[in-house]
């Protein structure tokens, strides 16, 4: 990434007076006004303020050629912004009585700052159209980086400031080599103290200032002007690498490459015996055997290869398996597969606290059941559900257990002899993991057999063939040992967070129902209905707060989550419920200002709510005769 | 012995809570300097010299791990 040495628009240095309203007489406004807002906005609607900085970043290193341009327009246009597509050319100056020629010879100008070293790009920027055109991205460039320093100085007063006012030495036209060594070039506004050798890599994000502790600290934007990220309270959906893992991964990514599998060769041993303690240290969470693993690409995977596996494999004598409805979209929709293989399914219901009833399983026995599936903590109501119990049950029925234990893994002790576990799901990214990979414990005393979903060469036991992704089965093994170490100290210190965030806003906000058994319960996992207020403004309304409302796997649908469904929740309570995830780098300062925030909202939304008005008159909404219209 | 060990374990905290300070990202740098002050904490009054060596080598070998990590995110992010 390549420094843009002038964050100054050159029309400072010539001594025009530049605003945030860019009243520069040569810079056309409607073209800055309208390339600066789509930068701003990109950052704003794709969620990701890194986009706009990408696109402006990119403009950065290969300044002047048309590619780069065309990445732009392409950026834009892939935000879905109906921007004027001439804002990022030059004939719509030639409109405007500007000629390109004039901007050719500014653009000669703009071109040596804009580059750390004059490369053949700049020599690029000599030809009229793509100067005209650059012309264009330059100040507007330059634009975007003042409104960031300028709101970074409304943030605070860095030490080193050195861009904002057109600095004296910032040689203009004739400075265009590299800036003052290791310093800062003048787009920086901080210095950073880069620990690393190469102090020449430049970068456009301000260091956080760590002399002022705040919550959102400038870390915290990415482009400094931009908005915020949000504070991440969604830790059910997926969970962030602990730096731990990263770290034992990282060699496997980078030196290590050898495929686990090659029998002849150094890369491949080591990669194996990465490989094979990775297998133990999850073992070792779950009190198994190293061998009854297998490596898979997710919880998903794991899931399906149980059930799958275990019904086709016994499908000559067993034909009836027993779930629960509240399980993971995969499990359900591995039985409905099955079902049209010939199977039969059970669907055990569960109480109104989400948990089964035991007296039902028991009932719910065939001389033909094969397997009984039901998952351990729930990851939308935070339910754990009696392990122990029907592990007994299920062993003195000689049938199967398989469970889903994605979210407890790791935050509960689980033992699968304990348990009488037979087979169990892992996921790698719910214990602050990796993505794309988990695991599968498969019992070997008493043998359970499976039918391979995964035909090839045989790895994993022959149950799952495929390369072993050696990195992330190494980050998965880490993330199990960091995950048993930190369990007490986590559960404790999650249990508190969770008791704080609940009991201030229940104290606060009346009508709040907490779904799920309140004993029975992994705390981390929140699932709260506020009455009388719509769910999806709520989490509008909270977003400087990663939150959601149900399970990743089903928001994309309107409809209420099935889970809830289950416990038999009204279908507008349903539709107002918010999951709080609470994890293992949540702080209290971030659960206070969520709690705040969502007290703040609700109230809000409550006073616009003509349901609450009626309700605080003292009407029943259950009597009301809706007419039709 | 014990007087150098004690400075030792002064000197990697302070260490530790150095490097912590220089993650770039709030939840990373928070639960670091967090686990940290309550690792010693918690292990203020073990007198096992056996114990205690085994504690500051894991304490080293987190040291590195952070300092890679902060190293890491200052490139990247």
């Amino acid at each position: 990434m390549r420094e843009h040495s002038s964050s100054t628009c050159t029309w400072q240095s010539a001594a025009y007076s530049h605003t945030n309203g860019h009243e520069c007489p040569k810079c056309p406004t409607a073209l800055h006004h309208r390339f600066a807002n789509s930068t701003h906005q990109l950052s704003h609607f794709l969620g990701v303020p890194e986009a706009g900085k990408c696109a402006e970043q990119r403009s950065c290193s290969h300044a002047h050629c048309k590619a780069h341009h065309e990445t732009h327009l392409y950026s834009v246009k892939a935000a879905g912004l109906r921007l004027p597509i001439r804002a990022h050319g030059h004939r719509h100056l030639k409109k405007k009585g500007q000629y390109p020629h004039r901007f050719t010879a500014l653009s000669n100008r703009l071109a040596a700052p804009c580059l750390r070293q004059p490369g053949p790009a700049s020599g690029a920027c000599r030809d009229g159209p793509e100067g005209a055109g650059t012309a264009a991205l330059c100040p507007a460039r330059a634009m975007l980086l003042w409104r960031r320093l300028a709101a970074l100085r409304g943030q605070r007063a860095p030490r080193r400031l050195r861009a904002g006012g057109p600095g004296p030495g910032l040689g203009l036209g004739s400075e265009s080599g590299p800036g003052p060594g290791p310093g800062p070039g003048p787009g920086k506004a901080v210095v950073r103290q880069s620990p690393c050798p190469r102090r020449d890599i430049p970068l456009l994000l301000p260091a956080p200032d760590r002399s002022f502790p705040s919550l959102f600290p400038s870390e915290r934007t990415s482009d400094g002007g931009g908005a915020p990220r949000p504070l991440y309270m969604d830790v059910q959906a997926t969970t962030p690498l602990d730096p731990r893992v990263l770290d034992s991964m990282l060699p496997y990514l980078t030196a290590y490459y050898g495929n686990p599998h090659s029998r002849t060769h150094a890369y491949g041993w080591e990669s194996e015996a990465a490989m094979e303690n990775a297998r133990r240290q999850v073992a070792n969470l779950i009190g198994a055997d190293s061998r009854e693993i297998i490596f898979t690409s997710g919880a998903t995977e794991s899931n399906n290869m149980a059930i799958k596996g275990v019904a086709r494999f016994y499908k000559s004598r067993k034909k009836h398996i027993i779930t629960t409805q509240t399980e993971h979209k995969c499990v359900l929709d591995s039985c409905r597969s099955l079902e049209t293989e010939g199977f039969r399914i059970t669907y055990l219901p569960v109480k109104k606290n989400g948990l089964i009833d035991l007296k039902e399983l028991e009932a719910a026995f065939q001389p033909d059941t094969s397997l009984v599936s039901v998952m351990t903590v729930n990851n939308e109501i935070g339910v754990k559900q009696p392990i122990h119990d029907i592990g007994e049950i299920c062993r003195a029925h000689k049938v199967f257990f398989h469970t889903d234990a994605a979210q407890a893994i790791g935050k509960i002790p689980m033992d699968v002899n304990n348990m009488k576990i037979d087979l169990m799901s892992i996921s790698g990214h719910k214990i602050y993991g990796p993505k794309g990979v988990g695991a599968l414990y498969v019992r070997r005393r008493p043998r359970v057999r499976l039918e391979p979903l995964q035909s090839g060469g045989g790895q994993e036991r022959g149950l799952r063939s495929g390369t072993v992704p050696t990195p992330l089965a190494v980050g998965l093994g880490a993330a199990c040992e960091v995950a048993q170490q930190e369990m007490e100290y986590d559960h404790k210190r999650i249990s508190q967070l969770a008791e704080r965030l609940v009991t201030k806003i229940m104290s606060e906000v009346p009508d709040v129902v907490m779904n799920g058994d309140q004993k029975d319960r992994y705390p981390g996992c929140i699932n709260l209905s506020f009455a009388y207020v719509e769910g999806e403004s709520l989490l509008m309304a909270l977003k400087d707060v990663a939150l959601s409302s149900g399970s990743a796997c089903t928001s994309a649908s309107l409809e209420p989550s099935y889970v809830l469904r289950a416990i038999g929740t009204d279908e507008d309570l349903a539709h107002s419920s918010i999951r709080f995830g609470i994890g293992r780098f949540t702080t209290e300062e971030e659960v206070d200002y969520t709690v705040q925030k969502c007290i703040q909202h609700v109230k809000r939304l409550r006073e616009m709510s003509p349901l609450w008005e009626m309700v605080q008159d003292g009407i029943d909404l259950k009597s009301i005769k809706w007419t039709q219209h | 012995m014990a007087a150098s060990s004690r400075v030792q374990v002064l000197r990697l905290y302070r260490a530790l809570l150095r490097e912590s300070q220089r993650f770039s990202s709030y939840n990373y740098r928070t639960y670091a300097i967090r686990r940290i002050r309550d690792a010693f904490r918690e292990n203020k009054n073990i007198a096992d010299s056996e114990k205690i060596e085994e504690l500051l080598n894991k304490a080293k070998a987190n040291l590195e791990v952070i300092q890679r990590q902060v190293c890491l995110f200052l490139s990247f992010l």
